[in-house]
């Protein structure tokens, strides 16, 4: 029978895999929503309305999704990890009881009246309900984000003994929730999510441009996300780099295997681009047997914060084992790679913009039509880098993987349901892929239709 | 870590046992609020006609999302407040815990996904999921109650604690939708309340006889809860023949909290007998209770007025022509 912490990590990782992109799509749709919104109460504008009520229902059925997939999370915790639930108990139960008494009836309800109430309600009030639907969907990232940063950097907390088991307890609320890394992290997610979320929304508005380069409503769309775009990725660029130096100085051992480093050296280069040179090294990257175009001792220099001959510590040079390497390198390779590429497709947009039209550049609106979910890639790779570098630990420091697994589980309970949990979640995921393709077509026949009297032209004047 | 540490103690000292009621309290709640949703799901089954369907949709569709949330505040209370609880219950009852997310998830995708197509057969599917997830849900969790209070009892008697509270359910989500329709639908599910009431009454009392056998429970707590149950009981029948259908509605939630109430008083003040943890063992440290005491001190306020005006906005008749 499979090993039932292997069954636990993989069940929990293709859980989180898959409820991380619907918790992102809240997180980065919510403030669309809001703009949308806002816009149309205050201008009164079709496409407005037009925008708001398809973005909800994507919006809505992401939702569902997102605590049909999430309600489980909050288990798994006891069932698969009772062992780390026993001992961190202290610092993650709290965080997480803050996030269901703040985030999710925040969402629950406000969201209710953003599906159902438009007729019972005010225009100001409707506004402030998508408001505190987006209120909600970043507290939820704030808790979950405080919890796992957390384990990353832990803070705060005393080593004690409870009943005869050695338990962490808490010391001082305010360091254990706001942990060195928790600042990097919720910025770092938040954008990504935002990123995600304007790249999907620039996809699907350069489909419906392509269809009928005249719609006035999905030229607002892609314009808006093509600005949005530009400022975050740069963004993200530049914060993921000083991040990166975060993470060597608290976390140096994920950062070795971020860049498949195993032995100690100073003035370390960095891989630019790597390419595997033969199987083996997919499977096992090590630095010097990858075809690499690499910028000498800028390892170095990104790790210490300035100086090109710090020493790096390698992979083999720490006391612990190493987390899978392949994993860690490719998928860091995968985010940054899609990252400049953003930025790329940003500047391009702008460029576009700037010349006279993004809907007069086919070439433009293919590129953005492929990317479409290629922010969501670059998202849950990153997740992988932060997830899988931090083994051995799920604490860091204080409580290995192993250790954190339920000590009674038996490897045939934990093989049913890691091929339920990941069967239905799969499933869960192509249902929601099925849906926003249903809803993508029948507002294509929309947009196809749409003769553009939607904008009266008092308002253009107006505008 | 040579200082001298001075313990901090709880803002009073009886807070870990305070905790240990607002955590059932919660699980009233929740059963009051998400039982006459499953209710809502069972009754589903017995509904012929696409308008009737829709009028039930439209009945509970603004708010269930928001019921639902009440029990992730209860296991991530249990969680805060007694982590080693938690993790004994949760990997102790594994593939019990799976099979009421299963159901949770069922119900869930069923209200939702039914209206994205207009297909028969997608619509079928959807009513399939979403009736059985109504009825796995209350079945797993009802077991799980039974064997977390009563640990060690026979599968059987965990077993018809599942029932009943699908009965319980049943009876709630009948009051419910008694309150939101008119005319005949109206009269038929106060019949359907009354005639639910029976058969968890009939449950009721052989879960009683068969749990008399058991150590834990005592004689005056079995008293109090059949008193208790026979008046919500009468209370029912009596909302339900006069039309008084606030009085079903109270009396069905009258029930489910003298369930919990039941259960919860069968516990004290242990928290996990099977374990063998009192209150006191799995509490957690003064400090991290207090903050979490202060969170919720200004959080659940919020959240109960949130609820509030959420019910009020969507209070009133159903109309099918306004929801799902």
């Amino acid at each position: 029978m499979i090993d039932p912490v292997l069954a636990s990590r993989l069940q929990f990782a293709i859980a989180i895999t898959i409820h991380i992109l619907f918790a992102s799509l809240s997180v980065g749709l919510a403030p669309y929503l809001v703009y949308f919104t806002v816009q149309e109460v205050r201008t009164g504008e079709d496409r407005y309305r037009k925008l708001r009520e398809f973005w909800t229902k994507v919006f809505a059925v992401g939702f569902v999704m997102g605590t049909v997939t999430g309600i489980p999370m909050s288990f798994m915790f006891g069932t698969n990890f009772s062992q780390f639930s026993t001992v961190a108990g202290e610092l993650i139960g709290g965080p997480l009881s803050f996030e269901a008494k703040m985030a999710f009836f925040l969402e629950a309800i406000f969201l209710g009246i953003l599906l159902f109430g438009r007729d019972r309600v005010s225009g100001r009030f409707y506004t402030l309900s998508a408001f505190f639907v987006a209120l909600g969907a970043w507290l939820s990232a704030f808790w979950i984000l405080v919890v796992n940063s957390w384990m990353q950097t832990p803070r705060g907390y005393e080593v004690a003994t409870n009943g005869g088991t050695e338990i962490v307890r808490m010391t001082d609320p305010l360091a254990a929730f706001f942990t060195p890394r928790f600042p990097w992290m919720f910025v770092h997610m938040q954008n990504a999510a935002i990123i995600s979320v304007t790249l999907l929304v620039a996809g699907v508005a350069a489909y419906f441009v392509w269809q009928n380069r005249e719609s006035e409503t999905w030229n607002t769309a892609l314009r808006v996300a093509v600005g949005v775009l530009l400022l975050t990725s740069a963004f993200q660029v530049v914060h993921g780099d000083m991040y990166g130096r975060h993470v060597a100085d608290t976390q140096p051992q994920k950062f070795a295997a971020m860049e498949a480093h195993y032995d100690t050296e100073r003035g370390a280069d960095l891989h630019i681009i790597a390419i595997p040179t033969s199987l083996e090294a997919i499977t096992d990257p090590r630095a010097d047997n990858l075809y690499t175009v690499s910028i000498p001792y800028l390892t170095s220099y990104l790790a210490s914060g300035g100086d090109p001959t710090a020493e790096v510590t390698g992979l083999d040079d720490f006391e612990y084992e190493s987390p899978p390497v392949a994993i860690v390198f490719w998928s860091f390779r995968i985010m940054v790679g899609l990252g400049f590429w953003f930025v790329f497709l940003g500047t391009w947009g702008a460029y576009e913009r700037w010349r006279g039209g993004l809907r007069d550049s086919p070439r433009y609106l293919i590129a953005t039509m492929l990317s479409a979910p290629l922010g969501f890639v670059a998202l849950v790779t990153g997740w992988y880098v932060t997830e899988v570098g931090r083994q051995p630990w799920l604490i860091q420091g204080v409580l290995k993987t192993s250790d954190g697994v339920s000590p009674a589980l038996d490897g045939t309970e934990a093989l049913l349901t890691l091929v339920g949990v990941s069967g239905s979640y799969l499933f869960l995921l192509g249902i929601f892929l099925c849906i926003v393709r249903r809803l993508v077509t029948a507002e294509r026949d929309d947009v196809v239709d749409e003769d553009d009297r939607s904008v009266p032209k008092w308002v253009i004047a107006d505008d | 870590m040579t200082d001298p540490i001075v313990e901090a103690a709880y803002v009073v000292g009886w807070l870990p046992e305070a905790w240990f009621w607002l955590l059932f309290g919660i699980l009233a709640i929740y059963l009051v609020l998400d039982g006459f949703d499953f209710g809502v799901g069972l009754l589903y089954a017995t509904r012929e006609t696409e308008s009737d369907r829709e009028t039930f949709h439209a009945a509970f569709g603004p708010i269930w999302k928001a019921n639902e949330v009440w029990f992730v505040l209860f296991t991530t209370v249990l969680f805060a407040a007694y982590p080693v609880a938690y993790a004994n219950l949760l990997s102790r009852h594994y593939l019990l815990v799976f099979l009421l997310l299963l159901g949770l998830i069922l119900r869930g995708v069923g209200i939702k996904l039914r209206k994205e197509r207009d297909d028969e057969r997608w619509k079928r599917y959807c009513d399939y999921a979403f009736v059985s997830g109504s009825a796995i849900s209350p079945l797993a969790l009802g077991v799980f109650i039974a064997e977390w209070a009563f640990g060690g009892v026979p599968a059987g008697v965990a077993l018809l604690g599942g029932v009943a509270l699908v009965a319980l359910c049943f009876v709630l989500g009948a009051a419910f939708l008694a309150l939101k329709t008119r005319g005949t639908l109206r009269t038929e599910m106060a019949t359907y309340a009354t005639n639910g009431t029976l058969v968890y009454l009939a449950l009721f009392a052989v879960a009683g006889g068969a749990l008399f056998g058991v150590n834990s429970i005592r004689l005056p707590a079995v008293g109090i809860a059949a008193g208790a149950t026979g008046l919500c009981s009468v209370g029912i029948v009596t909302g339900s023949r006069l039309d008084q259908y606030y009085v079903l509605f109270g009396a069905a939630a009258g029930l489910a909290v003298v369930f919990v109430g039941f259960l919860a008083g069968g516990l004290y003040p242990m928290i996990d007998p099977v374990a063998g943890l009192a209150i006191r063992d799995a509490v957690v440290s003064p400090q991290t209770l207090n903050v979490t005491t202060a969170m919720a001190l200004v959080f659940l306020p919020a959240v109960s007025i949130g609820f509030a005006m959420l019910y009020s906005i969507f209070e009133g008749v159903a109309d099918p022509d306004n929801g799902y």
